[in-house]
Protein backbone atom coordinates (compact mmCIF):
# COMPACT_ATOMS: atom_id res chain seq x y z
CA UNK A 1 0.00 0.00 0.00
CA UNK A 2 1.14 3.49 -0.79
CA UNK A 3 0.14 4.67 2.69
CA UNK A 4 2.56 2.19 4.23
CA UNK A 5 5.40 3.42 2.05
CA UNK A 6 4.54 6.95 3.13
CA UNK A 7 4.59 6.02 6.79
CA UNK A 8 8.08 4.59 6.41
CA UNK A 9 9.62 7.72 4.94
CA UNK A 10 9.76 9.86 8.09
CA UNK A 11 7.69 13.03 7.63
CA UNK A 12 10.27 15.24 9.36
CA UNK A 13 12.71 14.58 6.52
CA UNK A 14 10.22 16.08 4.08
CA UNK A 15 10.33 19.38 5.95
CA UNK A 16 14.13 19.17 5.96
CA UNK A 17 13.88 18.56 2.22
CA UNK A 18 11.88 21.73 1.78
CA UNK A 19 14.46 23.91 3.51
CA UNK A 20 17.34 22.27 1.67
CA UNK A 21 15.49 22.80 -1.60
CA UNK A 22 15.23 26.49 -0.83
CA UNK A 23 18.83 26.57 0.31
CA UNK A 24 19.94 25.69 -3.23
CA UNK A 25 19.36 29.35 -4.04
CA UNK A 26 21.55 30.80 -1.33
CA UNK A 27 24.21 28.21 -0.58
CA UNK A 28 27.03 29.95 -2.44
CA UNK A 29 26.53 33.18 -0.57
CA UNK A 30 26.23 31.40 2.74
CA UNK A 31 29.55 29.62 2.20
CA UNK A 32 31.26 32.89 1.39
CA UNK A 33 29.91 34.31 4.63
CA UNK A 34 30.95 31.25 6.62
CA UNK A 35 34.52 31.64 5.37
CA UNK A 36 34.74 35.43 5.30
CA UNK A 37 33.42 35.80 8.85
CA UNK A 38 36.32 33.99 10.60
CA UNK A 39 38.82 35.46 8.13
CA UNK A 40 37.83 39.02 8.97
CA UNK A 41 37.50 38.51 12.70
CA UNK A 42 40.69 36.54 13.11
CA UNK A 43 42.62 39.04 11.04
CA UNK A 44 41.28 42.12 12.78
CA UNK A 45 40.98 40.90 16.35
CA UNK A 46 43.45 38.06 16.39
CA UNK A 47 46.31 39.61 14.50
CA UNK A 48 45.64 43.35 14.74
CA UNK A 49 44.23 43.77 18.23
CA UNK A 50 46.02 40.62 19.35
CA UNK A 51 49.45 42.09 18.74
CA UNK A 52 48.63 44.89 21.14
CA UNK A 53 47.15 42.60 23.76
CA UNK A 54 49.90 40.01 23.64
CA UNK A 55 52.44 42.66 24.68
CA UNK A 56 50.96 43.24 28.11
CA UNK A 57 47.81 41.15 28.58
CA UNK A 58 49.19 37.67 28.29
CA UNK A 59 48.93 37.11 32.04
CA UNK A 60 45.16 37.07 32.20
CA UNK A 61 45.11 34.92 29.06
CA UNK A 62 47.21 32.38 30.97
CA UNK A 63 50.02 32.75 28.50
CA UNK A 64 47.97 32.02 25.38
CA UNK A 65 48.27 34.27 22.35
CA UNK A 66 45.11 36.35 21.92
CA UNK A 67 44.18 34.74 18.62
CA UNK A 68 44.06 31.33 20.31
CA UNK A 69 42.03 32.76 23.15
CA UNK A 70 39.51 34.53 20.99
CA UNK A 71 38.89 31.85 18.33
CA UNK A 72 36.60 29.63 20.47
CA UNK A 73 34.67 32.71 21.59
CA UNK A 74 34.21 33.91 18.02
CA UNK A 75 33.18 30.46 16.81
CA UNK A 76 30.57 29.90 19.52
CA UNK A 77 29.20 33.44 19.28
CA UNK A 78 28.90 33.10 15.50
CA UNK A 79 27.12 29.78 15.87
CA UNK A 80 24.71 31.29 18.38
CA UNK A 81 24.00 34.22 16.13
CA UNK A 82 23.36 32.04 13.08
CA UNK A 83 21.16 29.69 15.08
CA UNK A 84 19.06 32.58 16.34
CA UNK A 85 18.81 34.29 12.96
CA UNK A 86 17.95 31.09 11.09
CA UNK A 87 15.47 29.89 13.67
CA UNK A 88 13.56 32.94 14.90
CA UNK A 89 13.00 34.91 11.67
CA UNK A 90 12.21 32.12 9.21
CA UNK A 91 10.01 30.40 11.81
CA UNK A 92 8.00 33.55 12.29
CA UNK A 93 7.61 33.92 8.51
CA UNK A 94 6.69 30.28 8.01
CA UNK A 95 4.02 30.41 10.72
CA UNK A 96 2.24 33.41 9.16
CA UNK A 97 -1.11 32.63 7.50
CA UNK A 98 0.61 32.38 4.10
CA UNK A 99 3.80 30.74 5.32
CA UNK A 100 5.35 27.38 4.55
CA UNK A 101 4.34 25.83 7.88
CA UNK A 102 0.70 26.34 6.94
CA UNK A 103 1.22 24.52 3.67
CA UNK A 104 3.09 21.69 5.39
CA UNK A 105 0.42 21.40 8.09
CA UNK A 106 -2.23 20.62 5.48
CA UNK A 107 -0.23 17.58 4.32
CA UNK A 108 0.34 14.44 6.41
CA UNK A 109 2.98 16.28 8.49
CA UNK A 110 2.15 16.98 12.13
CA UNK A 111 3.37 20.20 13.80
CA UNK A 112 6.12 18.24 15.59
CA UNK A 113 7.34 16.80 12.24
CA UNK A 114 7.61 20.33 10.92
CA UNK A 115 9.66 21.37 13.94
CA UNK A 116 12.00 18.36 13.78
CA UNK A 117 12.55 18.84 10.07
CA UNK A 118 13.43 22.49 10.48
CA UNK A 119 15.67 21.67 13.45
CA UNK A 120 17.59 19.20 11.32
CA UNK A 121 18.14 21.96 8.80
CA UNK A 122 19.52 24.36 11.44
CA UNK A 123 21.81 21.63 12.70
CA UNK A 124 23.14 20.97 9.21
CA UNK A 125 23.69 24.66 8.64
CA UNK A 126 25.49 24.95 11.99
CA UNK A 127 27.67 21.98 11.09
CA UNK A 128 28.59 23.61 7.80
CA UNK A 129 29.38 26.87 9.57
CA UNK A 130 31.40 25.26 12.34
CA UNK A 131 33.46 23.10 9.95
CA UNK A 132 34.34 26.04 7.71
CA UNK A 133 35.05 28.29 10.69
CA UNK A 134 37.38 25.84 12.39
CA UNK A 135 38.98 25.02 9.05
CA UNK A 136 39.92 28.65 8.53
CA UNK A 137 41.10 28.85 12.13
CA UNK A 138 43.44 25.91 11.66
CA UNK A 139 45.02 27.69 8.69
CA UNK A 140 45.46 30.76 10.89
CA UNK A 141 47.12 28.69 13.57
CA UNK A 142 44.36 29.79 15.92
CA UNK A 143 43.67 26.24 17.03
CA UNK A 144 45.66 23.05 16.90
CA UNK A 145 44.78 20.75 14.06
CA UNK A 146 44.14 17.88 16.51
CA UNK A 147 41.72 19.75 18.72
CA UNK A 148 39.84 21.51 15.94
CA UNK A 149 37.52 18.54 15.18
CA UNK A 150 36.42 18.52 18.85
CA UNK A 151 35.08 22.04 18.49
CA UNK A 152 32.51 21.07 15.87
CA UNK A 153 30.24 18.94 18.12
CA UNK A 154 30.45 21.62 20.81
CA UNK A 155 29.34 24.20 18.27
CA UNK A 156 26.44 21.94 17.26
CA UNK A 157 25.31 21.60 20.86
CA UNK A 158 25.34 25.39 21.23
CA UNK A 159 23.44 25.78 17.96
CA UNK A 160 20.67 23.42 19.05
CA UNK A 161 20.58 24.95 22.54
CA UNK A 162 19.84 28.34 20.96
CA UNK A 163 17.76 27.18 18.00
CA UNK A 164 15.04 25.37 19.95
CA UNK A 165 14.18 28.26 22.30
CA UNK A 166 14.44 30.68 19.36
CA UNK A 167 11.97 28.56 17.39
CA UNK A 168 9.69 28.16 20.41
CA UNK A 169 9.57 31.92 20.70
CA UNK A 170 9.66 32.70 16.96
CA UNK A 171 6.55 30.67 16.21
CA UNK A 172 4.56 32.92 18.58
CA UNK A 173 5.90 36.21 17.15
CA UNK A 174 3.72 38.15 14.75
CA UNK A 175 5.69 41.38 14.37
CA UNK A 176 9.14 41.50 12.76
CA UNK A 177 10.11 44.39 15.03
CA UNK A 178 10.11 41.96 17.97
CA UNK A 179 12.84 39.98 16.26
CA UNK A 180 15.05 43.04 16.00
CA UNK A 181 14.43 43.90 19.63
CA UNK A 182 15.37 40.39 20.73
CA UNK A 183 18.53 40.53 18.67
CA UNK A 184 19.52 43.94 19.96
CA UNK A 185 18.69 43.48 23.63
CA UNK A 186 19.44 39.80 24.18
CA UNK A 187 21.74 38.36 21.54
CA UNK A 188 24.14 41.31 21.24
CA UNK A 189 24.63 41.78 25.01
CA UNK A 190 25.27 38.03 25.30
CA UNK A 191 27.91 38.48 22.63
CA UNK A 192 29.60 41.20 24.64
CA UNK A 193 29.46 39.82 28.17
CA UNK A 194 29.91 36.08 27.88
CA UNK A 195 33.67 35.94 27.66
CA UNK A 196 33.69 36.07 23.90
CA UNK A 197 36.36 38.79 23.56
CA UNK A 198 37.93 38.83 27.02
CA UNK A 199 38.02 36.58 30.11
CA UNK A 200 35.02 37.26 32.33
CA UNK A 201 37.42 37.65 35.25
CA UNK A 202 38.00 41.10 33.75
CA UNK A 203 34.39 42.04 34.48
CA UNK A 204 33.49 43.84 37.74
CA UNK A 205 32.94 41.22 40.46
CA UNK A 206 29.19 41.84 40.65
CA UNK A 207 28.77 41.21 36.89
CA UNK A 208 30.59 37.89 36.86
CA UNK A 209 27.71 35.79 38.21
CA UNK A 210 25.58 37.20 35.40
CA UNK A 211 28.10 35.97 32.88
CA UNK A 212 28.20 32.53 34.55
CA UNK A 213 24.46 32.32 34.17
CA UNK A 214 24.44 33.05 30.45
CA UNK A 215 24.23 30.08 28.11
CA UNK A 216 26.75 31.61 25.74
CA UNK A 217 29.42 31.68 28.45
CA UNK A 218 28.93 27.95 29.05
CA UNK A 219 29.35 27.31 25.36
CA UNK A 220 32.36 29.60 25.04
CA UNK A 221 34.08 28.26 28.14
CA UNK A 222 33.54 24.64 27.10
CA UNK A 223 34.85 25.34 23.63
CA UNK A 224 37.78 27.41 24.88
CA UNK A 225 38.96 24.94 27.51
CA UNK A 226 38.83 22.16 24.94
CA UNK A 227 40.65 24.26 22.34
CA UNK A 228 43.39 25.30 24.81
CA UNK A 229 43.64 21.87 26.42
CA UNK A 230 42.67 23.08 29.89
CA UNK A 231 39.32 21.32 30.11
CA UNK A 232 38.31 19.62 33.37
CA UNK A 233 35.70 16.89 33.68
CA UNK A 234 33.41 18.70 36.17
CA UNK A 235 33.59 21.87 34.07
CA UNK A 236 32.77 20.00 30.88
CA UNK A 237 29.85 18.21 32.55
CA UNK A 238 28.35 21.40 33.92
CA UNK A 239 28.61 23.16 30.57
CA UNK A 240 27.26 20.23 28.59
CA UNK A 241 24.46 19.71 31.11
CA UNK A 242 23.43 23.35 31.02
CA UNK A 243 23.36 23.50 27.21
CA UNK A 244 21.61 20.13 26.86
CA UNK A 245 18.93 21.17 29.34
CA UNK A 246 18.40 24.36 27.38
CA UNK A 247 18.08 22.42 24.12
CA UNK A 248 15.64 19.91 25.58
CA UNK A 249 13.46 22.44 27.37
CA UNK A 250 13.46 24.57 24.22
CA UNK A 251 12.38 21.57 22.21
CA UNK A 252 9.46 20.77 24.52
CA UNK A 253 8.23 24.34 24.60
CA UNK A 254 8.66 24.60 20.82
CA UNK A 255 6.64 21.42 20.29
CA UNK A 256 3.83 22.81 22.42
CA UNK A 257 3.94 26.21 20.73
CA UNK A 258 4.04 24.73 17.22
CA UNK A 259 1.00 22.65 18.02
CA UNK A 260 -0.87 25.62 19.48
CA UNK A 261 -0.06 27.74 16.48
CA UNK A 262 -0.63 25.24 13.67
CA UNK A 263 -3.42 23.09 15.11
CA UNK A 264 -6.09 25.37 16.56
CA UNK B 1 -21.42 3.89 -9.91
CA UNK B 2 -24.61 3.89 -7.85
CA UNK B 3 -22.79 2.14 -5.04
CA UNK B 4 -20.07 4.79 -5.24
CA UNK B 5 -22.55 7.61 -5.23
CA UNK B 6 -24.00 6.44 -1.95
CA UNK B 7 -20.60 6.25 -0.20
CA UNK B 8 -20.41 8.82 2.56
CA UNK B 9 -16.96 10.44 2.52
CA UNK B 10 -17.49 13.08 5.18
CA UNK B 11 -19.82 12.56 8.09
CA UNK B 12 -20.13 15.14 10.83
CA UNK B 13 -22.49 14.81 13.79
CA UNK B 14 -22.98 17.62 16.26
CA UNK B 15 -19.73 19.16 15.01
CA UNK B 16 -18.75 22.02 17.30
CA UNK B 17 -15.83 24.42 17.43
CA UNK B 18 -15.21 26.67 20.40
CA UNK B 19 -12.14 28.88 20.41
CA UNK B 20 -10.70 29.40 23.87
CA UNK B 21 -10.00 32.83 25.22
CA UNK B 22 -6.56 33.56 26.68
CA UNK B 23 -8.07 33.81 30.16
CA UNK B 24 -9.34 30.25 29.82
CA UNK B 25 -12.95 31.27 30.30
CA UNK B 26 -15.78 30.23 28.02
CA UNK B 27 -14.67 30.96 24.48
CA UNK B 28 -16.25 31.91 21.22
CA UNK B 29 -18.46 29.31 19.53
CA UNK B 30 -17.69 29.43 15.81
CA UNK B 31 -19.46 26.20 14.83
CA UNK B 32 -22.45 25.16 16.89
CA UNK B 33 -23.35 21.49 16.54
CA UNK B 34 -23.78 20.98 12.79
CA UNK B 35 -24.51 17.72 10.94
CA UNK B 36 -23.10 17.07 7.48
CA UNK B 37 -23.09 14.10 5.15
CA UNK B 38 -21.11 14.42 1.94
CA UNK B 39 -21.15 11.66 -0.66
CA UNK B 40 -18.54 10.53 -3.13
CA UNK B 41 -18.53 12.49 -6.35
CA UNK B 42 -20.76 15.33 -5.31
CA UNK B 43 -19.99 19.02 -5.16
CA UNK B 44 -21.12 20.27 -1.79
CA UNK B 45 -21.34 23.92 -0.86
CA UNK B 46 -21.26 25.67 2.49
CA UNK B 47 -22.85 29.07 2.12
CA UNK B 48 -22.76 31.90 4.55
CA UNK B 49 -21.75 35.46 5.27
CA UNK B 50 -18.35 36.26 6.76
CA UNK B 51 -18.11 34.93 10.30
CA UNK B 52 -20.83 32.30 9.82
CA UNK B 53 -18.42 29.49 10.72
CA UNK B 54 -17.57 28.28 7.21
CA UNK B 55 -13.80 28.50 7.52
CA UNK B 56 -13.77 26.90 10.97
CA UNK B 57 -15.79 24.01 9.58
CA UNK B 58 -13.38 23.65 6.68
CA UNK B 59 -10.35 23.70 8.95
CA UNK B 60 -11.78 20.92 11.07
CA UNK B 61 -12.51 18.84 7.97
CA UNK B 62 -8.98 19.56 6.70
CA UNK B 63 -7.76 18.10 10.04
CA UNK B 64 -5.75 21.19 10.95
CA UNK B 65 -8.08 22.19 13.77
CA UNK B 66 -9.23 19.93 16.61
CA UNK B 67 -12.95 19.25 17.01
CA UNK B 68 -14.30 20.67 20.28
CA UNK B 69 -17.33 18.41 20.42
CA UNK B 70 -19.24 16.02 18.19
CA UNK B 71 -17.82 13.47 15.80
CA UNK B 72 -16.17 13.88 12.44
CA UNK B 73 -15.37 10.93 10.19
CA UNK B 74 -13.61 11.48 6.89
CA UNK B 75 -12.85 8.75 4.35
CA UNK B 76 -13.68 6.17 7.00
CA UNK B 77 -11.26 7.58 9.59
CA UNK B 78 -11.80 9.52 12.78
CA UNK B 79 -10.42 13.03 12.38
CA UNK B 80 -9.32 13.12 16.04
CA UNK B 81 -6.96 10.15 15.77
CA UNK B 82 -6.12 9.72 12.08
CA UNK B 83 -5.46 13.27 10.95
CA UNK B 84 -2.30 12.43 9.01
CA UNK B 85 -3.97 9.52 7.16
CA UNK B 86 -6.89 11.74 6.21
CA UNK B 87 -4.73 14.68 5.14
CA UNK B 88 -2.78 12.35 2.85
CA UNK B 89 -5.96 11.89 0.80
CA UNK B 90 -7.24 15.48 0.84
CA UNK B 91 -6.49 18.40 -1.44
CA UNK B 92 -6.69 21.77 0.26
CA UNK B 93 -7.17 25.16 -1.37
CA UNK B 94 -7.03 27.58 1.56
CA UNK B 95 -8.37 31.10 1.54
CA UNK B 96 -4.90 32.48 2.22
CA UNK B 97 -2.82 30.71 -0.37
CA UNK B 98 0.46 29.31 0.89
CA UNK B 99 2.32 29.38 -2.42
CA UNK B 100 6.07 29.86 -1.94
CA UNK B 101 7.06 33.09 -3.66
CA UNK B 102 10.75 32.18 -3.67
CA UNK B 103 10.18 29.15 -5.87
CA UNK B 104 9.02 28.83 -9.47
CA UNK B 105 5.54 27.64 -10.40
CA UNK B 106 6.69 24.08 -11.09
CA UNK B 107 8.95 23.95 -8.03
CA UNK B 108 5.94 24.78 -5.89
CA UNK B 109 4.20 21.66 -7.15
CA UNK B 110 7.28 19.48 -6.77
CA UNK B 111 8.15 20.52 -3.25
CA UNK B 112 4.54 20.29 -2.07
CA UNK B 113 4.29 16.82 -3.56
CA UNK B 114 7.35 15.80 -1.57
CA UNK B 115 5.37 16.47 1.59
CA UNK B 116 3.20 13.52 0.60
CA UNK B 117 6.28 11.35 0.22
CA UNK B 118 5.84 11.01 -3.54
CA UNK B 119 8.92 10.17 -5.64
CA UNK B 120 10.41 12.90 -7.83
CA UNK B 121 9.75 10.90 -10.99
CA UNK B 122 6.02 10.72 -10.27
CA UNK B 123 5.99 14.40 -9.31
CA UNK B 124 7.67 15.56 -12.51
CA UNK B 125 5.10 13.72 -14.59
CA UNK B 126 2.16 14.90 -12.48
CA UNK B 127 3.27 18.51 -12.29
CA UNK B 128 3.43 18.74 -16.09
CA UNK B 129 -0.06 17.27 -16.34
CA UNK B 130 -1.50 19.50 -13.62
CA UNK B 131 0.03 22.66 -15.06
CA UNK B 132 -1.64 21.75 -18.32
CA UNK B 133 -4.94 21.12 -16.55
CA UNK B 134 -4.84 24.51 -14.81
CA UNK B 135 -3.58 26.26 -17.99
CA UNK B 136 -0.27 27.25 -16.45
CA UNK B 137 2.13 25.31 -18.69
CA UNK B 138 3.59 28.47 -20.18
CA UNK B 139 4.33 29.80 -16.72
CA UNK B 140 5.94 26.59 -15.44
CA UNK B 141 9.42 28.00 -14.96
CA UNK B 142 8.44 31.55 -14.01
CA UNK B 143 8.68 33.08 -10.59
CA UNK B 144 5.43 32.97 -8.68
CA UNK B 145 5.62 36.75 -8.27
CA UNK B 146 4.76 37.21 -11.97
CA UNK B 147 1.39 35.43 -11.65
CA UNK B 148 -1.96 37.22 -11.64
CA UNK B 149 -4.48 36.57 -8.88
CA UNK B 150 -6.39 34.05 -10.97
CA UNK B 151 -3.22 32.20 -11.97
CA UNK B 152 -2.08 32.04 -8.37
CA UNK B 153 -5.39 30.52 -7.38
CA UNK B 154 -5.13 27.99 -10.21
CA UNK B 155 -1.63 27.12 -9.03
CA UNK B 156 -3.03 26.51 -5.55
CA UNK B 157 -5.58 24.18 -7.12
CA UNK B 158 -2.91 22.38 -9.15
CA UNK B 159 -0.89 21.99 -5.98
CA UNK B 160 -3.88 20.63 -4.09
CA UNK B 161 -4.24 17.93 -6.77
CA UNK B 162 -0.63 16.73 -6.64
CA UNK B 163 -1.48 13.80 -4.33
CA UNK B 164 -4.51 12.82 -6.46
CA UNK B 165 -6.89 13.53 -3.59
CA UNK B 166 -10.32 11.98 -3.24
CA UNK B 167 -11.76 15.14 -1.73
CA UNK B 168 -10.79 18.71 -2.58
CA UNK B 169 -11.60 21.40 -0.04
CA UNK B 170 -11.90 24.92 -1.42
CA UNK B 171 -12.32 27.84 0.97
CA UNK B 172 -13.81 30.74 -0.97
CA UNK B 173 -12.02 29.78 -4.19
CA UNK B 174 -12.96 32.82 -6.26
CA UNK B 175 -13.01 35.60 -3.69
CA UNK B 176 -11.11 38.60 -5.05
CA UNK B 177 -10.92 37.35 -8.66
CA UNK B 178 -12.20 39.22 -11.70
CA UNK B 179 -15.18 37.73 -13.62
CA UNK B 180 -13.06 36.20 -16.36
CA UNK B 181 -10.73 34.51 -13.89
CA UNK B 182 -13.74 33.26 -11.94
CA UNK B 183 -15.32 31.68 -14.99
CA UNK B 184 -12.11 29.90 -15.94
CA UNK B 185 -11.82 28.60 -12.39
CA UNK B 186 -15.42 27.40 -12.33
CA UNK B 187 -14.88 25.63 -15.61
CA UNK B 188 -11.82 23.83 -14.23
CA UNK B 189 -13.64 22.89 -11.02
CA UNK B 190 -16.55 21.59 -13.05
CA UNK B 191 -14.10 19.45 -15.01
CA UNK B 192 -12.71 18.07 -11.75
CA UNK B 193 -16.20 17.16 -10.68
CA UNK B 194 -16.78 15.40 -14.01
CA UNK B 195 -13.61 13.42 -13.28
CA UNK B 196 -15.25 12.12 -10.11
CA UNK B 197 -13.46 14.23 -7.51
CA UNK B 198 -15.59 15.16 -4.52
CA UNK B 199 -15.63 18.92 -3.98
CA UNK B 200 -16.43 20.72 -0.76
CA UNK B 201 -16.42 24.47 -1.08
CA UNK B 202 -17.38 27.47 0.94
CA UNK B 203 -18.51 30.64 -0.70
CA UNK B 204 -20.47 33.76 -0.13
CA UNK B 205 -21.26 34.05 -3.83
CA UNK B 206 -24.68 32.73 -4.68
CA UNK B 207 -23.95 32.37 -8.37
CA UNK B 208 -20.92 30.25 -7.54
CA UNK B 209 -23.04 27.94 -5.42
CA UNK B 210 -25.69 27.68 -8.15
CA UNK B 211 -23.06 26.98 -10.80
CA UNK B 212 -21.07 24.35 -8.97
CA UNK B 213 -22.97 22.74 -6.13
CA UNK B 214 -25.21 19.69 -6.25
CA UNK B 215 -26.19 20.20 -2.65
CA UNK B 216 -25.51 22.86 -0.13
CA UNK B 217 -26.09 24.06 3.39
CA UNK B 218 -26.64 27.63 4.48
CA UNK B 219 -24.79 28.56 7.66
CA UNK B 220 -25.57 31.46 9.93
CA UNK B 221 -23.97 32.15 13.33
CA UNK B 222 -22.38 28.70 13.48
CA UNK B 223 -25.56 26.76 12.71
CA UNK B 224 -27.01 25.19 9.58
CA UNK B 225 -30.23 27.02 8.81
CA UNK B 226 -31.16 25.18 5.60
CA UNK B 227 -29.97 22.27 3.47
CA UNK B 228 -30.83 20.89 0.04
CA UNK B 229 -30.20 21.27 -3.67
CA UNK B 230 -30.18 24.84 -5.00
CA UNK B 231 -33.56 24.24 -6.70
CA UNK B 232 -35.08 22.76 -3.55
CA UNK B 233 -33.93 25.67 -1.43
CA UNK B 234 -35.30 28.19 -3.88
CA UNK B 235 -38.71 26.52 -4.09
CA UNK B 236 -38.89 25.96 -0.33
CA UNK B 237 -37.81 29.37 0.90
CA UNK B 238 -38.81 31.86 -1.73
CA UNK B 239 -41.34 32.56 -4.47
CA UNK B 240 -40.79 31.87 -8.13
CA UNK B 241 -40.01 35.44 -9.14
CA UNK B 242 -38.86 38.66 -7.58
CA UNK B 243 -39.65 42.24 -8.49
CA UNK B 244 -36.80 44.50 -7.48
CA UNK B 245 -37.61 48.19 -7.22
CA UNK B 246 -34.93 50.83 -6.73
CA UNK B 247 -35.76 54.24 -5.29
CA UNK B 248 -34.03 57.51 -4.71
CA UNK B 249 -32.74 57.95 -1.17
CA UNK B 250 -35.49 59.08 1.19
CA UNK B 251 -38.33 57.83 -0.99
CA UNK B 252 -38.08 54.20 -0.12
CA UNK B 253 -40.18 54.28 3.07
CA UNK B 254 -43.09 56.12 1.44
CA UNK B 255 -43.04 53.76 -1.50
CA UNK B 256 -42.81 50.72 0.74
CA UNK B 257 -45.96 51.84 2.49
CA UNK B 258 -47.69 52.28 -0.85
CA UNK B 259 -46.72 48.80 -2.02
CA UNK B 260 -47.97 47.09 1.15
CA UNK B 261 -50.47 44.31 0.51
CA UNK B 262 -49.66 43.71 -3.14
CA UNK B 263 -47.68 40.58 -2.28
CA UNK B 264 -47.33 38.47 0.85
CA UNK B 265 -43.67 39.13 1.42
CA UNK B 266 -41.63 42.29 0.90
CA UNK B 267 -37.99 42.69 1.88
CA UNK B 268 -36.77 46.21 2.50
CA UNK B 269 -33.10 46.86 1.83
CA UNK B 270 -31.45 50.29 1.73
CA UNK B 271 -32.72 51.94 -1.50
CA UNK B 272 -34.32 48.69 -2.64
CA UNK B 273 -37.58 46.83 -2.25
CA UNK B 274 -37.90 43.14 -3.12
CA UNK B 275 -41.39 41.88 -3.81
CA UNK B 276 -41.71 38.09 -3.78
CA UNK B 277 -44.32 36.85 -6.19
CA UNK B 278 -45.33 34.04 -8.51
CA UNK B 279 -45.85 36.42 -11.40
CA UNK B 280 -43.52 39.35 -11.77
CA UNK B 281 -45.50 40.93 -14.58
CA UNK B 282 -48.75 41.06 -12.60
CA UNK B 283 -47.05 42.40 -9.52
CA UNK B 284 -45.28 45.13 -11.45
CA UNK B 285 -48.57 46.11 -13.06
CA UNK B 286 -50.15 46.34 -9.60
CA UNK B 287 -47.25 48.49 -8.41
CA UNK B 288 -47.71 50.87 -11.35
CA UNK B 289 -51.45 51.00 -10.77
CA UNK B 290 -50.81 52.38 -7.26
CA UNK B 291 -48.80 55.22 -8.74
CA UNK B 292 -45.42 53.97 -7.47
CA UNK B 293 -42.65 55.22 -9.76
CA UNK B 294 -39.35 53.52 -8.95
CA UNK B 295 -36.02 54.62 -10.53
CA UNK B 296 -35.61 51.12 -11.91
CA UNK B 297 -37.77 48.02 -11.87
CA UNK B 298 -36.44 44.53 -12.50
CA UNK B 299 -38.24 41.22 -12.74
CA UNK B 300 -36.04 38.18 -12.19
CA UNK B 301 -36.18 34.57 -11.13
CA UNK B 302 -35.57 33.88 -7.48
CA UNK B 303 -32.00 32.91 -6.61
CA UNK B 304 -30.10 31.59 -3.63
CA UNK B 305 -29.49 35.20 -2.68
CA UNK B 306 -33.20 35.44 -1.92
CA UNK B 307 -33.07 32.21 0.03
CA UNK B 308 -30.31 33.65 2.14
CA UNK B 309 -32.21 36.88 2.65
CA UNK B 310 -35.31 34.96 3.73
CA UNK B 311 -33.38 32.78 6.14
CA UNK B 312 -31.18 35.36 7.79
CA UNK B 313 -32.86 38.66 7.06
CA UNK B 314 -29.51 39.88 5.76
CA UNK B 315 -27.93 40.31 2.40
CA UNK B 316 -24.88 38.08 1.81
CA UNK B 317 -22.43 40.57 0.42
CA UNK B 318 -22.81 44.05 1.85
Amino acid sequence: MLTLARARSAPAFRELGYWLFRYRRTWRGSIVISVANPLLFLTALGLGLGKLINRNGSESLHGHPYVRFILPGMLIAAVMQTAFLEAAGPVMQAALPRGNYRAAASTPLAPADILYGHLMYWTLRAAQNAILFTGVSVLFGAVSVYRAPLLVPIALLVAVAFATPAAAWGVTVTRPSHLNAMFRFVILPLYMFSGTFFPIEQLPAWLRPVAWATPLWHGVDLCRTVALGTVTLPGALIHTGYLSAMAVIGLFVARRNYRRKLYV
Amino acid sequence: MTADASTVLIEATGLTKVYGTPGGRAGFTAVDGIDLEIHRGEAFGVLGANGAGKSSTMRMIACVSPVTAGSLRILGHDSATDGAKIRARLGVVPQDDTIDSELTVRENLLIYGRYFGLPWKVLRERSTRLLEFTRLSEKADDEVATLSGGMRRRLTIARALINEPEIVLLDEPTTGLDPQARHLLWERLFQLKQDGVTLLLTTHYMDEAEQLCDRLVVMDAGKIVAAGTPAELISRYTSREVVELRFAPGERQIMADKCRGIVERVEELPHRLMLYTDSGEETLAAVNARGVRPLTALIRRSSLEDVFLTLTGRSLVD
